[in-house]
Formats: C-alpha cells, sequence, structure tokens
C-alpha cells in the first residue's frame, strides 16, 4: 500500500500536468468541462482564464450563485454609497464555516471598504499600561498564535414581520475560524495597571469606530486576527487586523485594529451609545448573545418539492459558550426531538445541528431550540413578552439581543414562511 | 500531601511575582513617543482629560456647519438633509438607545446625541473622528467646540448662542440625559446574561 500511494499522487500530478497544458494548447473546451452556454462559451473556454483557475485561484462553479444581499430595511449602498448590512445567504449553508466572500458586513455609521496596506498598518497599546507599545503586523504575526472558531453577530439580526427568508430573518451571523494572538498576549507583553477596568478599541477606516470592552472579557478569550478561514482576513472584515470579542455582539468586533487604550471606565464612544440603557436588565441583555438557533433548512423562501423525505438542517450559537443541546420540533412546540449534532460543538461558534425528517405533504410549524453549556434555554417570544409584562403582538419588540425562537409554517404546497408573527 | 503544599506555595510565589512584575516576555514592538500617542489618541473620557485645548460658540459653530459642509448632508439648520436629522422633532423619543424614525436597525443613529448623550464628550469625540464624511478627522479642534456648541443650541440644551465651550466647560454641561443610562454591570465568565431571564 505504501509503495503504491507516491506512483499514485505521481498519477494525478502527471495528470493534473496534462490536463493544464491540454486546456492551454487546444482551443476548444476540454472533455470535463461541461457544454457552454453560448453566452459564456468564451469565457468557459479562455485559456488563460481557466490556467489561472486551476493554478491560482479557485472559482466556485458558475452554476452556483448564492450571494449577500442588503439587510430588508435600509439600502446598502445607501444616498451616500455607504454600506450598511449585508446579509449571508442562511438558507444556502453547509456546516458551520461561512465562506469569508458570504460573510456578513455590518457598519456602525455606513463606510466605504478601506484599502490598508499592511506594511503601514500599526497596532498601538497605551493607556493604563506599563509599557506602551507599537507593533507592525508582521509583529503581531510573530506572537504566540491561536486558532479559534467563533461565529460574529449584529444585534440588528432579528426576525420580524417584513422579513420572509432565513437569510433576512438570521443572515447577520456568520462563522469563521479565526486566527490571531490573543488580547491578554498582548496586554500582558504591555503590562496592565492595577486600576484598569475595560479597554477602548479602535479602527483605522475612515470614521475610526471605537468601542469599550470590558477588561475581563478582554483578557477572558478575545484575540486580535490576522487571518479567517486560511487566509488573511477579508478587507471587508477589517484587514489586516480585526479584534474578535467572542460571543458579543457584532458592533465590539472591531474592524482595521489600530489602537487598544487600557481605561479605567466605560468610555461612552459613539459605538457605546446605542448601549447606553436606562434599565439594568436590558443591559444585561446586550453584549453577549444567548442561546440561539435557527433551522435553514427548510426555512424562509424555500420551496418543498412535495412529501416525503428530507433532513431538517440548522445552526444553533451560545455567547456563553459550546452549544449543549438543540431540540427540533415539527409540530408547533407540542412535541420535541433531540437533533443529531453534525459538527463539533466549539465555544461561542455555530454548531450545525440535524433531524431526519418525512413530511407527510400536511400544513406544519416547524422550530428548534438551543440550551447552551450554562443550561441556558432559548426562548420563545411569548416567554420573552411574559417576562416584560407586554402584550404578545406582532409588533413586540425583543429588548437586547434577540435570541427567540424562530418558527417555519410549511404549507400544504411546500412553500416556507415566517411564522413568528402571524 | 506536605510536599506538593510546599512546591504550590513555592510555584505561587514564583508566578505570583512574575505576574506583578509583569516584565515583557517576546520583545517585540517597540515604545511610541508621547508624541506619537498624542497624535493617535482621539478617544475622549466622559470626565474629558483627553480633550484638546481650543474653544467655541455656537454662533461661530452656524457658520461653521455651512463652511464645512455639514448642512449639505443635514440641511441648514441641522435639520431637513439626507442624512440624519440633527436637531429633535416633535414626538420624537430622547430615550438612550431609541433609535431615530426611519432608522430601524437601531444601530446608526441611537437616538440624537444631543439629548441623549449623557455627556458632550460624546459628541466631541464622534465629529472629531468621523465627520464630515469623507474628510474625516480634518476639524481643527476651535471647530469641532463649536460645532457641539451649535448643536446644543439648536436643541436648547445651552441657552446662548455666546457660551463659550472648552475643554474645561463642555464636561461639566449638564445633558438633558444625564440620569438617563446606568452602568454596565461586571462581566464575568461563562455566566448568563440575566439569570431569572426566560
Amino acid at each position: 500500500m505504501d509503495r503504491k500511494k507516491p506512483s499514485r499522487r505521481k498519477f494525478i500530478a502527471t495528470g493534473a500536468a496534462v490536463a493544464g497544458a491540454a486546456a492551454g494548447a487546444l482551443k476548444p473546451a476540454h472533455a470535463q468541462t461541461p457544454a457552454p452556454a453560448a453566452s459564456a462559451a468564451g469565457a468557459a473556454a479562455a485559456p488563460g482564464k481557466n490556467i489561472k483557475e486551476i493554478i491560482a485561484y479557485g472559482e466556485r462553479s458558475r452554476y452556483v450563485n448564492s450571494i449577500r444581499e442588503a439587510a430588508e430595511g435600509r439600502p446598502s449602498p445607501d444616498a451616500f454609497g455607504l454600506t450598511f448590512h449585508v446579509v449571508t445567504p442562511l438558507g444556502e449553508s453547509a456546516g458551520i464555516i461561512t465562506p469569508s466572500s458570504l460573510h456578513y458586513v455590518a457598519a456602525h455609521r455606513g463606510f466605504y471598504v478601506p484599502d490598508i496596506d499592511p506594511a503601514k498598518h500599526r497596532l498601538m497599546i497605551h493607556g493604563m499600561v506599563d509599557r506602551p507599545l507599537i507593533f507592525t503586523v508582521d509583529e503581531v504575526k510573530r506572537m504566540p498564535s491561536v486558532t479559534r472558531v467563533h461565529f460574529l453577530e449584529c444585534i440588528g439580526n432579528r426576525s420580524n414581520a417584513r422579513r420572509n427568508t432565513v437569510a433576512q430573518t438570521h443572515g447577520m451571523t456568520s462563522c469563521s475560524e479565526w486566527t490571531g494572538v490573543l488580547v491578554s498576549t498582548l496586554l500582558k507583553e504591555a503590562g496592565v495597571q492595577k486600576d484598569a477596568s475595560w479597554i477602548v478599541s479602535e479602527g483605522d477606516e475612515e470614521v475610526k469606530g471605537a468601542s469599550s470592552i470590558p477588561l475581563g472579557k478582554a483578557m477572558d478569550d478575545c484575540l486580535v486576527a490576522w487571518a479567517q478561514n486560511g487566509e488573511p482576513v477579508r478587507p471587508q472584515q477589517g484587514f489586516p487586523l480585526r479584534l474578535i470579542v467572542p460571543g458579543f455582539e457584532g458592533i465590539y468586533q472591531t474592524k482595521y485594529l489600530r489602537r487598544i487604550k487600557v481605561v479605567d471606565r466605560y468610555y461612552m464612544t459613539y459605538n457605546d451609545y446605542g448601549h447606553l440603557q436606562k434599565d439594568p436588565k436590558v443591559i444585561a441583555l446586550t453584549s453577549q448573545i444567548g442561546p440561539k438557533s435557527v433551522i435553514t433548512f427548510p426555512g424562509g423562501g424555500h420551496q418543498l418539492k412535495g412529501p416525503g423525505y428530507y433532513e431538517i438542517s440548522g445552526l444553533a450559537w451560545s455567547g456563553g459558550g459550546a452549544v449543549k443541546k438543540v431540540d427540533i420540533s415539527t409540530d408547533g412546540g407540542k412535541t420535541w426531538k433531540v437533533a443529531e449534532f453534525r459538527t463539533p460543538a466549539f465555544r461561542m461558534a455555530h454548531t450545525r445541528f440535524a433531524l431526519p425528517w418525512t413530511w407527510d405533504g400536511k400544513e406544519c410549524d416547524i422550530m428548534s431550540r438551543c440550551t447552551d453549556e450554562l443550561g441556558t434555554v432559548q426562548p420563545t417570544r411569548a416567554q420573552v413578552a411574559k417576562f416584560w409584562n407586554e402584550p404578545l403582538t406582532p409588533q413586540f419588540n425583543v429588548k437586547g439581543a434577540d435570541n427567540t425562537i424562530q418558527v417555519w409554517k410549511i404549507r400544504g404546497d411546500g412553500s416556507v414562511h415566517n411564522a413568528n408573527f402571524l | 500531601m506536605r510536599t506538593s503544599s510546599r512546591l504550590l506555595a513555592f510555584a505561587l510565589i514564583i508566578f505570583g511575582a512574575s505576574v506583578s512584575a509583569q516584565s515583557p516576555t517576546y520583545h517585540l514592538g517597540r515604545t511610541p513617543t508621547p508624541e506619537e500617542i498624542k497624535a493617535w489618541d482621539i478617544a475622549i473620557s466622559p470626565d474629558g482629560h483627553e480633550l484638546p485645548p481650543g474653544h467655541g460658540t455656537a454662533k461661530e459653530g452656524r457658520d461653521v456647519f455651512i463652511e464645512k459642509g455639514c448642512s449639505q448632508c443635514h440641511g441648514r439648520n441641522g435639520e431637513g438633509g439626507k442624512a440624519p436629522t440633527l436637531i429633535v422633532m416633535k414626538g420624537m423619543s430622547t430615550a438612550a438607545g431609541r433609535p431615530m424614525p426611519g432608522m430601524d436597525m437601531g444601530i446608526q443613529a441611537p437616538g440624537l446625541m444631543a439629548v441623549s448623550a449623557p455627556f458632550a464628550t460624546t459628541m466631541w469625540d464622534y465629529i472629531n473622528r468621523g465627520m464630515p464624511l469623507g474628510r474625516e478627522g480634518s476639524l481643527k479642534p476651535d471647530e469641532v467646540y463649536s460645532l457641539v456648541a451649535f448643536l446644543l443650541f439648536r436643541n436648547d440644551v445651552i441657552k446662548s448662542e455666546d457660551e463659550v465651550l472648552d475643554n474645561q466647560t463642555l464636561p461639566k454641561l449638564k445633558m438633558p440625559n444625564l440620569s438617563g443610562y446606568t452602568e454596565h454591570p461586571e462581566w464575568k465568565h461563562a455566566t448568563p446574561r440575566l439569570s431569572n431571564y426566560p
């Protein structure tokens, strides 16, 4: 067996070289390329493009067309050409890693993607530290690294009566493998002084977005990421450095990180200002995301092709730690079955769950419910309304980060709809 | 047992000593100069101690608002433009964290700063770092002080067009929403958000 392996590898390598040479030398599309449509024939058969795609940078199939779209409620780009909120096409997702090119994008004020030269970018650490430091990106990369899978989620990621697809109700969460240096490693290098209690993180984009983050959280598990899904962080996601605050809402995940200032109070920056609340209970429900899940198939916007076997599939996550259990109901919450995990359950990461299911063709309501490692259970909208002693109407707005259960109604014709607000 | 507890005590002394001394381990990066830190440090605390010297009045701010192009997006008097209104409108909630009408994402404009921010330092910080669109960070301290004064005057927070705002007076302004927020509770590792929440 061992002796066969190299020859097999050699064969593959030779085969690839031959195929590459053939594609380069011959004008007609070679045998394995699908018959091109008339309009695409030129592009598909162009030898230069094929070579580049096979050797330099692989593209997805031209038959695969899942894309991001602007979040409902506010156009992107807006009247000023600024991007606000763009959602991940969760209805076509698989596994737990969101392709970087499909990761959701959100902005505190609206922004243009800055063009940052990593050779010129710097990260400064100062404030209440013994030794202020400035790092180049290369120096940050020389520090001891960690690689972790974490979700990000915008606090605007919430279902409402106008949102009828899983991309629109839940697409402002995505999950990536992040590689970088722990903030605790950087702060220990600088020497945090004893009365410090917060950090202010700041980006290098045009508005220099800044957020206050509890020092305890920063020292616990935050990281300064320089890679996402095995390559440098994409410019839309904060190239060359991004602060990752696992399990906290998106606005804390400072892109284009240029500065960490160690301070002794909440700084009330523009980004923080959205978190100012009178009620301490509401404050407690912002920042950290509660246990949450959504069925991504069948989900809003999908169309089932008639009765028969389907695998119900979805994502679960929690800002409190790892997902421990997911239950699924296919009868409007009367009975529940424990879903199977299809991936490892990392801390503060999407976890893929599934349940084998045969649809009888009758109208039904399906939903999922997440329990995290702290034992916290994802609530229904009705439970949350009762907690606040408010009537459960379609207008009832969940305070803080909304982690309530999403109900999908499958009609007899196989169409799937948002049933949270019926 | 006795030996291991002694070892543990010894280890704690060594470890504790190294933590309190917090000497660098990797010796990467360099020490920024005080000038570099000052130039980068645009985050303004609610006590305003980072505010630079300078001053401005609402009367001056009215002109700066037009000269610097603010009025092109926000409207001549801070309302009626394509960009968010800066003047409180009839029926507008001024509670902290409440989004402005037409901004239901709740992120871009959580209320109107001049009436919702507990401290005017947040306005100074944001105008200084984030405005005007396309020329962010180009305003001089006097211009930022006068723009804050102009918006506060237009929203009836300060009563005189001649009131001078500077790094001493601005942080001490009694903002209408000073008592409209509560401090964040201390974040703790592996703790649910709110213990009795469903």
